[in-house]
């Protein structure tokens, strides 16, 4: 048969912006999808926490102490994760801990792409002076262990919130920096970039209006990667007990508080250690998937 | 098994190979049948996306996936390639029939020296080195093939890695290799396309010596037609995955059959006229997705008529030419 | 004083004077800073050109011979090391900031690759409404009406406006190309290979498309080609390029009739015909010399099938020869 069923071609219907092609692309990989899926429904319980979260997540009831999870002996329904040792529900801690592991993890994140992005374009297409000033810094920054870093930052501040997300974007801004100036570097020796400046645009509208558009996949896929490492980070500042503070409920508190009991009552600090590893995993695989979408390195 | 002329060396006939995407099925070749007879040059024109290159891709069983041979037949001294196992094809690609890529740049592994790139192959293919001293032996033959191909002090330059020859040496270094054991077919793919004028004509020159030593046969595919007018016995013309015009170069160069050939002709801008008037084609390639069973150049053919969106076969069109246009005896001069 | 390259009665609306451009091949500032000696590659190597208002100057070379670099240095997209560039009375080489944005709207330039020099983020509609935006020039209806005219002065269908680069063929994104440096009305264009990445068929659409603008808008042209048969149907005179300067230029026929240089002899002889026949192939020797450590004397001679012992001392200037071209060869004294 040498006649082809004459499907529309793809390049003939319409407007199609890489970003679309990208999404659809997305959408057909089930694996990430689903993870997408399960990164949502997280945030949607942390907006809601208060709907959905069956107790106060600080109300102490001293005669449910370390009860177990409602399918063990002891256990109730509607306590179904257990309680921990000051008899607070896991649940509803989970439940409204993920506020602050999502805020931390987003706004870490989003600060150190924003401080990235504008460092990385200046370094990579100013070059010269600023970009040796902005490279050495990130030098140095790279040679510090990064909880040790932040231990000591916290130490500093003192422990709350506000504080958490500045000691990890003190150090966090580093990554999308290195991979905004890198992806610059190749733009700016492109024809449409000298194309720019051959009809006279301003260095900040090639940088921002020109550059950007085309480096941002990378970027969006490394800050999803990084959210879930901020996220273990803040666990583990928590679990250190330089993070959020009592009684004000974290994953990495909860999985320290539960540390004393753990051969007597398990479910205490494993819950929420789970918590972070779905979380987590979620937003891997998720960001896994939005690489192989929108990066045009492997999508050709 | 198919008879062949005792003279043809490689025959492909109804050649089809398509590639799924996702706007639908390609036929990047369709319907291809070839003779290249043994010792000389035939030389495959065509624009990109007529499917010169992955034809022959195709005959050495080297397309890319997801593409696929859909049909027709192969057939090399007699042998159907397109039958072999792939280690059969392995052993037919080293030693009988050599390909040679239009970037050596990346056609090089570029972490190994000239030397472990050209040894491995004759110790892959190789059937006649000694037994003892095999290594030495290859390394020998290596160093012959690079000093056939013009490298200066082939001795010490064996050692070098890809990245420290320019790109004509590159180029040299790749034929080297693809004629490292002495096949009897070279397709040179674009050998010259990115070189400069000066080098290309280096390498073209090579090639047209190493033929002429070695009794190999060349096809020499390549865009450009003057390449061809100087270099290739015979021409065949290839548009949007079929071939639409063959024969002695000479022959279809000054009296082509096919609208396309002499529209191709017409677009080049020559030298020896400066006021000869460049006429473009116009339109574009259609796309191969949608293309009918009728003549694929109609909707850019000046002499298209109601008949051409039928289907059209090669047809005789003098002696040893064929042309895949209902009109072309019209045009006979 | 080396001699004009060219001419020309009136004065030329584009003059280049002892160009050069030396690029430092390794390390930044940091190593000035070290006191590390820098290695320099002359890429453009005091090249003089000049091209009167409506004429095509073609510019041909090999890879590597500095005629892209020189292209840029003109409209300073980089910035000369040396030399003068004088666009219609205006030293472009002293010109500040915002004087030079001001002058870009009469010099453009289109680019080889028409998949890298389109902006794949960018619909056309924005792609060539840049100039218009960065100069303020118009906004929105106005802005498009104007794309849209220069779309179909280029042959591409207004309907396409909103459609993306990837969706094009390379013609069509060469005629994208094209609207983007004419949408400014610009006088002088700088054409770097503009048909190179093209098949044969659309190349000649587009070298059709260029001459009918030419015609039409009044446009003069730089056009740089590594193709001696395009540079010869689309200028009005041509300069050959070797390793950084400029060895033979002058009207093309005449150039392309009896050229003198042996650097252009060789290039011409080695031009595969399709009518076949041609002069004699004069094979050249070797590769093009690295730029980084260039022959001393004539840069030709290490390739030259005539070099004598004065060439490898003594550099040749480019020296009138009466019919319009000049050559750098020391033949040409005694010819």
């Amino acid at each position: 048969m040498s006649a082809i069923p004459a499907s529309p071609a793809l390049r003939a219907a319409g407007p199609a912006s890489p970003g679309r092609l990208g999404l659809q692309t997305f959408l057909a990989n089930r694996m990430s999808l689903a993870s997408a899926v399960i990164v949502l429904l997280i945030l949607a319980a942390a907006v809601a926490a208060p709907l959905v979260a069956p107790h106060d997540p600080n109300e102490t009831d001293l005669l449910r102490r370390l009860q177990p999870p409602a399918w063990l002996e002891g256990g109730e329904w509607s306590y179904l994760f257990g309680c921990d040792a000051l008899g607070r529900d896991i649940l509803s801690r989970i439940v409204f801990g993920a506020r602050v592991s999502i805020f931390i993890g987003v706004a870490v994140v989003a600060l150190a792409t924003a401080i990235g992005i504008a460092l990385g374009l200046a370094a990579g297409y100013l070059r010269g002076w600023t970009d040796i000033a902005i490279s050495r810094v990130v030098d140095v920054l790279l040679g510090f262990p990064y909880l040790i870093f932040a231990i000591a930052l916290m130490a500093m501040m003192g422990p709350g919130l506000q504080n958490i997300v500045l000691a990890l974007v003190y150090k966090e801004w580093v990554i999308p920096c290195r991979v905004v100036r890198g992806e610059t570097l190749a733009m700016r020796q492109t024809e449409f970039v000298e194309a720019a400046r051959a009809v006279g645009a301003t260095r900040g509208r090639i940088m921002f209006g020109e550059i950007l558009p085309n480096i941002l996949s990378p970027v969006i896929v490394v800050a999803t990667i990084r959210m879930a490492h901020v996220i273990i980070l803040e666990a583990s500042l928590s679990f250190l007990g330089l993070g959020v503070q009592p009684p004000t409920a974290s994953w990495g508190s909860m999985v320290a508080d539960g540390r004393a009991f753990i051969l007597d009552a398990w479910w205490v600090s494993t819950f929420p250690g789970l918590a972070i590893l779905v979380l987590v995993l979620a937003i891997n695989v998720a960001s896994q998937g939005l690489r192989d979408a929108f990066d045009p390195k492997i999508n050709d | 098994m198919i008879e062949t002329a005792p003279e043809t060396l490689l025959s492909i006939k109804e050649l089809r190979t398509c590639f799924p995407t996702r706007a639908g099925l390609v036929t990047a070749v369709d319907g291809v049948s070839l003779d290249v007879r043994a010792g000389e040059c035939l030389g495959v024109v065509g624009e990109s996306g007529s499917g010169k290159s992955v034809t022959f891709s195709s005959v050495i069983g080297l397309v890319r996936r997801p593409g696929y041979i859909a049909g027709g037949s192969v057939t090399f001294r007699g042998r159907e390639l397109t039958a072999l196992s792939p280690a059969e094809l392995r052993a037919v690609r080293g030693r009988e029939i050599a390909m040679t890529m239009q970037d050596a740049l990346t056609a090089l592994n570029p972490a190994l020296t000239i030397e472990e790139q050209i040894v491995e192959v004759l110790l892959a293919h190789a059937v006649d080195l000694p037994r003892a001293g095999r290594k030495a032996e290859a390394r020998r033959r290596a160093v012959d093939m690079l000093r056939l191909v013009g490298i200066a002090s082939p001795e010490t330059r064996i050692g070098d890695y890809p990245h420290q020859f320019s790109g004509g040496m590159r180029q040299r270094i790749m034929i080297a290799i693809a004629l490292a054991c002495r096949p009897m077919l070279l397709i040179a793919d674009e050998p010259t396309t990115a070189l400069d004028v000066t080098i290309q004509a280096q390498v073209l020159e090579l090639i047209a010596d190493l033929r002429r030593q070695l009794g190999m046969s060349v096809v020499l595919i390549t865009h450009d037609l003057g390449v061809v007018a100087e270099y290739a016995d015979r021409l065949a013309v290839m548009y949007a995955g079929q071939v639409v015009e063959t024969g002695p170069t000479r022959a279809v160069l000054d009296s082509p059959r096919h609208p396309y050939t002499r529209g191709l002709l017409g677009s080049i801008p020559r030298l020896s006229d400066l006021d000869a008037p460049i006429r473009p084609i116009e339109g574009q390639a259609p796309e191969l997705v949608s293309a009918g069973e009728g003549c694929r150049f109609a909707s850019r053919c000046p002499m298209a008529v109601g008949a051409c969106y039928a289907r059209i076969d090669l047809v005789d069109v003098g002696p040893g030419r064929a042309a895949r246009c209902i009109r072309a005896l019209e045009t006979a001069a | 004083m080396t001699p004009a390259a060219t001419a020309p009665s009136a004065a030329p609306l584009l003059d280049v004077r002892g160009l050069g451009m030396r690029f430092s091949v390794k390390g930044g500032p940091f190593d000035r800073l070290l006191g590390r000696p820098r290695r320099e590659v002359a890429a453009v190597d005091g090249v003089d050109l000049s091209v009167a208002a409506g004429e095509t100057l073609g510019l041909i070379g090999e890879s590597g011979c500095g005629k892209s670099t020189l292209a840029r240095a003109i409209l300073r997209l980089h910035e000369p090391t040396v030399g003068k560039v004088t666009f219609d009375g205006t030293d472009v080489t002293a010109l500040g900031r915002d004087e030079l944005t001001a002058l870009r709207r009469r010099m453009q330039i289109v680019f080889q690759d028409p998949y890298a020099s389109l902006n794949p983020r960018k619909s056309v509609e924005q792609i060539i409404a840049l100039p218009l935006r960065v100069h303020g020039l118009a906004k929105g209806r106005a802005a498009r009406d104007r794309v849209v005219e220069t779309m179909e002065a280029v042959g591409l269908r207004s309907a396409w406006l909103s459609r993306y680069p990837h969706q094009f063929s390379g013609g069509q994104r060469q005629r994208i190309g094209i609207a983007r440096a004419l949408v400014l009305n610009p006088d002088f264009v700088v054409c770097d290979e503009p048909v190179s990445a093209l098949d044969v068929s659309v190349q000649a659409q587009i070298i059709d498309l260029l001459a009918k603008l030419k015609r039409e808008l009044g446009l003069t042209y730089l056009f740089i080609s590594h193709d001696l048969a395009v540079i010869g149907h689309v200028s009005d005179r041509l300069a050959v390029m070797y390793l950084g300067s400029v060895v033979e230029t002058g009207p093309t026929r005449a150039v392309l009739a009896r050229p003198r240089h042996p650097y252009t002899q060789a290039l011409l002889s080695a031009v595969p015909r399709v009518e076949g026949g041609g002069a004699a192939r004069i094979r050249l020797a070797g590769d093009l010399p690295s730029p980084l450590d260039p022959p001393s004397g004539c840069r030709f001679h290490t390739r030259c099938p005539l070099a004598m012992p004065r060439c490898k001392t003594e550099r040749p200037v480019l020296r009138p020869l009466g019919d319009g071209t000049s050559a750098a060869c020391h033949l040409t004294e005694t010819a």
